[in-house]
């Protein structure tokens, strides 16, 4: 039980990646991509409708984390007390930059949401990743199975580390050029002209980046946490994953260079599903590792709810995903195709 | 430690204080949109679908604030209350995961529908995405009532061996007879906070000689829509449901009421000051054996006092839910007056020239505001020392990892931020409410879309 608990909170971080990562993507790339106000409009229109709806899988993730894993849920919040805090803070002036931003006319009102945008967008992804690695790491847990950690310490992987050290800042690096990658792609598939032009380019140039990250943190993930290795060696099979990783980051460029975006949006979105699915393999059945102590490791089974919660809210958690999937291919095929280019 | 209790309750007080200025209004709005929309359909009457198109527009603004500031609230869970959602993820995880699974996937999706899509749609399908977003409106209300609920009145639970709580029965847990009752009152307050500020900016129109034709709509159904809340939220609801707090809370009522002393033909204290050091009420304006029949439908009976129960088990801050309770009912008491008369003189056909009533609805629009912030600060300062009623003490369940220079930091930082967004807020709706009802949807008030393919 608590494994097929484990699979379903990775979905809906991987859902919430691939899709709100998108989004994150063009808010990054929204001052560099959008040089003028008509253009701006144009990328905000073609994630206008969606956005929103993509934001609801980090409540919803949230959420079940909170059910099925009570104890990492209290234990990794405080933990990150302050990480989460400005990731608050970054969530709400991002959902305010791109619903304030249009409704007023005024030169000095747009410029100010545009880049806080883009700030904000920018800040969300370079979180997400040294979360990412923090939770790869380990943390120093003490018997109780909680912890605290400082924003940083001496930028080192030791035994008292901080969010922020050389290895977690190279995630957040990873995470930054992966997702301005996947909205770069996002918009060359919603734009045409001189804009899907100007996004593929960038998309491209953003594809060297994520390659040279992503091998140095993979690298270094298997330098620092050797014993991150063992389910991999003891099931070969998994090899398979880190080895998608590869083919379907080739695969974005090629499909790039051939022009065919949705190809590239979808083997983009495969490899950022592929680099979490191979993290969670690697971590199974740990959830949050100790950077100390190996007992006091978090694991799907000392972290689980009791079994009877984990029964009942299997009983309507599915049916209510598969309606909640069912609205977003609605809404997916509602606003596909290209978003217009200008607004009358 | 005993500061880190208390600076942590601030917190989450002030962030959620703040959030639920929005929702209030959201949710009473979405159900009068539908009547709205309903109106207008069914009749084909233009004055009503513009009304509709208008309160979109303030919906959509306070929508987003409301999900902005919400997304926090289900964070601040773990990281300031590590313990307490330790201990009670398993039962209180359902009902919020809940609210994300079934309501804002829903909500987010017809939403968009909803607001940009009038032009490509049937009316009647375009009158289904306002049903919608209602519904999903009110189901988020539900399950986040139904949380609270449990820790008020905690049932169907039971408690493993490491002291988690693991919910016995589902339906126990959606139906709690508690969470019922609040939901109504929650609910038919927010439809208060609705009625009242569309009433009241009709009658700012009116009184400012503008869009005559549209603030009489919004004057009417605000006023009709508020008579009908403000009536129901006295009797059914708010009478079921401080006789069933009486019954399974009784400290907190005592509370409420300023009543220290056990006695029969207990007073109710309309206006006064408790005193919690001598136990007195000073200044008391009362009415004896009143508080006595509310309770038990009889103005002799006995009605227990604080002085029954152990002083760990009295609320912390007395005065406090003593004064929020009163200024709940007096503020209520006030609306449901100048609704009446409204009504009455609606009735008659002399509202809209009766300058000194519309001043009134004006007026009374902060109270809605006040009166529901108020009536959450009973509930939750009332329950206390518990953070779940009878099981889990407040000192128990605050993050113990987190220090208060930390709390601090972060409790500084929303402030700062939420008040950036006031003045923003502020503006838009400001800014709408210059633009008038009767301005075009024009390409600075509407938000990005894109084409359908």
């Amino acid at each position: 039980m608590p494994t097929v608990w484990f699979i379903l909170v990775g979905f809906m971080i991987a859902a919430y990646v691939v899709l709100d990562g998108f989004d994150i993507g063009v808010g990054i790339l929204h001052i560099v991509l959008g040089h003028t106000d008509i253009e701006r409009r144009m990328l905000l229109r073609a994630i206008g409708p969606l956005w929103d709806g993509n934001e609801v899988w980090i409540i919803a993730g949230g959420g079940t984390l909170f059910l099925a894993f009570p104890l990492l849920y209290a234990s990794s919040f405080s933990g990150f007390y302050m990480p989460l805090m400005v990731l608050l803070w970054l969530l709400v002036g991002r959902g305010v930059s791109v619903a304030f931003r249009t409704h007023i006319n005024s030169s000095v009102w747009t410029n100010f949401f545009d880049v806080a945008f883009s700030l904000s967008s920018a800040g969300l992804a370079a979180f997400y990743g040294a979360a990412f690695a923090n939770v790869l790491r380990g943390v120093p847990l003490n018997s109780q199975h909680f912890f605290f950690e400082p924003l940083w310490t001496n930028f080192m992987p030791g035994a008292h580390p901080g969010i922020l050290d050389w290895f977690t800042v190279i995630a957040a690096g990873v995470a930054l050029v992966a997702l301005s990658m996947h909205g770069a792609i996002f918009v060359a598939l919603k734009t045409s002209g001189t804009m899907q032009v100007r996004a593929r380019n960038a998309a491209m140039l953003l594809w060297g980046a994520v390659v040279f990250l992503a091998a140095s943190e993979i690298l270094a993930t298997v330098l620092i946490r050797p014993m991150l290795k063992t389910n991999y060696l003891t099931h070969p099979g998994w090899f398979a994953v880190p080895s998608g990783v590869g083919v379907t980051l080739l695969l974005v460029l090629y499909f790039l260079a051939a022009g065919k975006d949705r190809a590239a949006l979808y083997t983009s979105a495969a490899f950022l599903v592929l680099m979490i699915a191979g993290a969670a393999i690697a971590l199974y059945p740990a959830v949050l590792p100790s950077s100390g102590n190996p007992q006091y490791s978090l694991t799907i089974y000392n972290a689980q709810a009791s079994p009877a919660s984990l029964r009942l809210a299997l009983y309507w958690w599915l049916p209510g995903m598969a309606v909640a999937i069912a609205y977003f291919v609605f809404i997916y095929r509602m606003f596909r195709g290209k978003s217009a280019v200008y607004l009358p | 430690m005993e500061h880190q209790i208390i600076l942590s309750r601030i917190h989450f007080a002030f962030t959620i204080m703040f959030h639920y200025i929005f929702p209030q209004l959201t949710m009473g709005l979405a159900l009068l949109i539908v009547v709205l929309k309903t109106v207008g359909v069914t009749r084909d009457d233009q004055r009503y679908n513009r009304a509709a198109r208008f309160w979109a527009r303030i919906f959509a603004v306070n929508f987003v604030m409301g999900v902005v500031t919400g997304i926090p609230m289900e964070f601040q869970f773990g990281t300031n209350w590590a313990r307490f959602s330790h201990l009670t993820g398993g039962i209180l995880g359902q009902p919020v995961t809940m609210e994300g699974v079934f309501s804002f996937f829903m909500e987010s999706a017809f939403l968009g529908l909803f607001l940009f899509g009038e032009q490509r749609m049937t009316k009647w399908q375009h009158w289904g995405t306002s049903v919608a977003v209602f519904i999903g409106s009110w189901l988020s209300g539900y399950f986040i009532i139904m949380a609270d609920a449990w820790m008020q009145h905690p049932v169907a639970y039971s408690i493993t061996a490491d002291g988690q709580f693991s919910p016995t029965s589902f339906w126990g847990l959606l139906l709690n007879h508690w969470g019922l009752l609040e939901y109504m009152h929650t609910m038919s307050g927010a439809v208060i906070t609705g009625s009242v500020v569309m009433a009241g900016l009709g009658a700012f129109y009116i009184l400012s000689d503008k869009h005559q034709e549209a603030a009489r709509v919004f004057v009417h159904v605000g006023v009709i829509a508020g008579l009908i809340a403000t009536l129901f939220q006295v009797f059914p609801s708010g009478d079921a449901q401080g006789r069933y707090v009486a019954q399974h809370q009784p400290p907190t009522v005592a509370a409420m009421e300023g009543l220290f002393q056990t006695q029969k033909g207990a007073p109710m204290v309309v206006i006064g000051q408790p005193n919690p050091e001598h136990l007195t009420i000073q200044n008391p304006i009362a009415f004896k054996g009143v508080l006595s029949f509310l309770v038990y439908g009889n103005f002799s009976a006995a009605v227990k006092g604080l002085d029954a129960y152990p002083r760990s088990d009295w609320p912390d801050n007395i005065p406090l839910v003593f004064f929020s309770y009163h200024i709940m009912v007096g503020l209520g008491t006030i609306m449901m007056g100048v609704m009446l008369l409204s009504a009455f003189l609606l009735w008659k056909q002399r509202l809209f020239d009766c300058r000194w009533a519309l001043w009134l609805l004006l007026l009374c629009v902060p109270f809605p505001y006040i009166a529901n912030t108020a009536g959450w600060v009973t509930a939750e300062t009332g329950r206390q020392p518990w953070i779940v009623y009878g099981l889990m003490r407040t000192s128990e369940g605050y993050s113990t990892m987190v220090s208060t220079g930390d709390t601090w930091f972060t409790l500084l930082g929303f402030m700062g931020l939420y008040g950036l967004l006031s003045i923003l807020f502020l503006f838009l709706v400001q800014e709408i409410i210059r633009q008038g009802p009767e301005a075009p949807a024009s390409a600075a008030t509407v938000a990005p879309v894109s084409s359908p393919g």
